[in-house]
């Protein structure tokens, strides 16, 4: 024990700062200080009167999203040969959190050809109302077949409507949302 | 045998009695949405957003679309409540309301067509005391209203109410006390000719006094910092928690009504009632629109408080009622009177 040192921490010269302190509440002083503060506060409250509203009105004018933003999902095809990107792999399926697609494959045939690989996907569905957008499944997608789109008005009076099939994912959205421009 | 009666300054005939008391009604409940709007409008303002601005031209029928809402909406009664008390207090709230803002003079006598008529509703001799009787009457539609409930979180927010309004009570009456003896009537209608022979509003001499009514009209009116009764984030909703549909919004619109009161009485006992300042001396028909034009300033300053002040600790509310306020409108009482006495 005697090899332990007990140092007091004591401060000198410049190290010492003194900390400002306020008067003391109470009493006539505090009295008369809390009135002034409060015109003082009243002052500042009117100022954000005069200076006016920064309010967007949401349904008529809409926030541009940027171009990352991660909204509703959109499966891909391929530009030339309007082949889909989705080979069926279900690797979205197994990268998603919340577990909300379902993916169910098929093999191509000569006849029928859907997808460019060997496979295609037969159903895939996207349950929206269990989606956390997160986007795991744009990342695990190896043939870049589901991104996310930036529709995100996507509530509905059913939840049924909410399961988007892949008709509805393939499909060109409405761009509903506007996209930020490279300077906003 | 002496019987204490309160004589009334002047009285008409009866039926100018009932026209006068309807029309004063209908004013009262049209002010009552517009405080309403004044206030989430300006709030909005003050927090640089737009208050409601969806229904009607710049959101203007917002309160009728309210009070419609509530009025559909179920009557819903808890099992644990006391029935008859639990539909009375609500009435209680605004019938008391409606009887305090009769004092509230619009306007001088004047002659109408040969018939001479008080913008008021009553004039009684007991002026204020009146308005005092009925706010402290209202205490009773909380009181009853939150215990009949039968729910914790009505009876706790009923508990703060009474014991809020009546610690303040005492030192609005006081306050009003310099006003009282600057004037030596307690008639409305003669304080505000007193102002107006004496050519200075009240608020002036009586600023003391001024501070104090305003602050502890807030508390009256159980407005923002003072609205313990009903602190959303520590009691559901007060003592109108388990209200829904139309009582809650006889409930609502006393409260917008009591603020209404408020503004009226501070506008007749420190802002010259009907009078314009600068020697301005308008035709008698403008009386009524200048104090309503007042009571919608005075209102105005309501939620600008609103929008400034965070909402007191309930020790605290308690302190600044009796340890600042009562002294200060004591002293305020005090100096005035030997001032008066003085200077005569």
């Amino acid at each position: 024990m005697s090899t332990l040192e007990i140092r007091r921490w004591a401060p000198t010269g410049d190290t010492v700062i003194a900390v400002q302190r306020g008067p003391e509440p109470g009493g006539a002083g505090g009295l008369y200080r809390a009135f002034g503060e409060t015109l003082r506060g009243l002052k500042t409250t009117f100022g954000r009167l005069v200076e006016g509203t920064y309010v967007y009105q949401y349904p008529e004018e809409k926030i541009p999203v940027y171009p990352r933003f991660r909204g509703r999902h959109k499966l891909h095809r391929f530009e030339d040969t309007g082949l889909e990107k989705c080979v069926g792999c279900s690797l979205c399926a197994a990268a998603c959190p919340a577990d909300c697609i379902r993916v169910v494959a098929a093999e191509n045939t000569p006849e029928q050809r859907v997808s460019a690989g060997e496979r295609y996907a037969a159903v895939y569905e996207i349950n929206l109302s269990r989606c956390i957008f997160c986007g795991y499944c744009e990342v695990a997608c190896p043939f870049d077949a589901i991104t996310m789109g930036h529709d995100f008005e996507l509530s509905d009076y059913n939840r049924d409507d909410l399961i988007f099939t892949k008709e509805m994912l393939l499909a060109e959205p409405l761009e509903r949302t506007p996209l930020r421009t490279e300077d906003e | 045998m002496s019987l204490v009666t309160a004589t009334v300054g002047y009285a008409e005939s009866w039926w100018i009695q009932i026209l006068k008391s309807l029309i004063i009604f209908i004013v009262g409940f049209s002010m009552v949405p517009l405080a309403l709007m004044m206030d989430r409008k300006l709030m909005g303002r003050f927090q640089n957003r737009f208050g409601p601005n969806r229904v009607g031209p710049f959101g203007a029928l917002q309160p009728m679309a309210d009070i419609f809402k509530l009025l559909v909406k179920e009557e819903f009664r808890p099992r644990t409540a006391t029935g008859f008390l639990f539909a009375l207090a609500p009435a209680i709230s605004i019938l008391t309301a409606c009887v305090a803002f009769a004092i509230v003079p619009f306007g001088n006598t004047v002659d109408i067509f040969g018939t001479q008529v008080g913008l008021y509703g009553i004039d009684p001799s007991i002026g204020v005391l009146f308005a005092f009787a009925f706010s402290a009457i209202a205490v009773y539609g909380l009181m009853l209203g939150g215990w009949a409930s039968g729910s914790k979180y009505s009876f706790l927010g009923a508990m703060r109410s009474a014991a809020q309004l009546i610690s303040y009570e005492v030192s609005m009456g006081l306050s009003l006390v310099g006003v009282i003896i600057t004037c030596g009537t307690l008639s409305l209608t003669e304080i505000v000719g007193h102002q107006e022979s004496a050519g200075m509003w009240l608020f002036i001499p009586q600023f003391v006094g001024f501070v104090v009514f305003m602050v502890a009209a807030f508390a009256e009116t159980s407005r923002p910092p003072f609205d313990l009764p009903e602190a959303d984030a520590e009691l559901v909703a007060g003592y109108n928690t388990e209200y829904g549909g139309g009582r809650f919004a006889l409930y609502y619109a006393a409260e917008y009504f009591h603020m209404v009161i408020a503004s009226g009485i501070a506008v007749t006992m420190f802002f010259g009632g009907w009078l314009l300042p600068f020697g301005i001396d308008p035709p008698t028909w403008v009386d009524p629109i200048v104090v309503l034009v007042k009571i919608t300033l005075v209102i105005a300053i309501f939620v600008w408080v609103r929008a400034t002040l965070p909402r007191l600790r309930y020790d605290q509310l308690m302190s600044l009622g009796w340890k600042v306020l009562l002294p200060l409108a004591t002293a305020n009482a005090l100096v005035t009177a030997i001032l008066v006495t003085v200077l005569d």
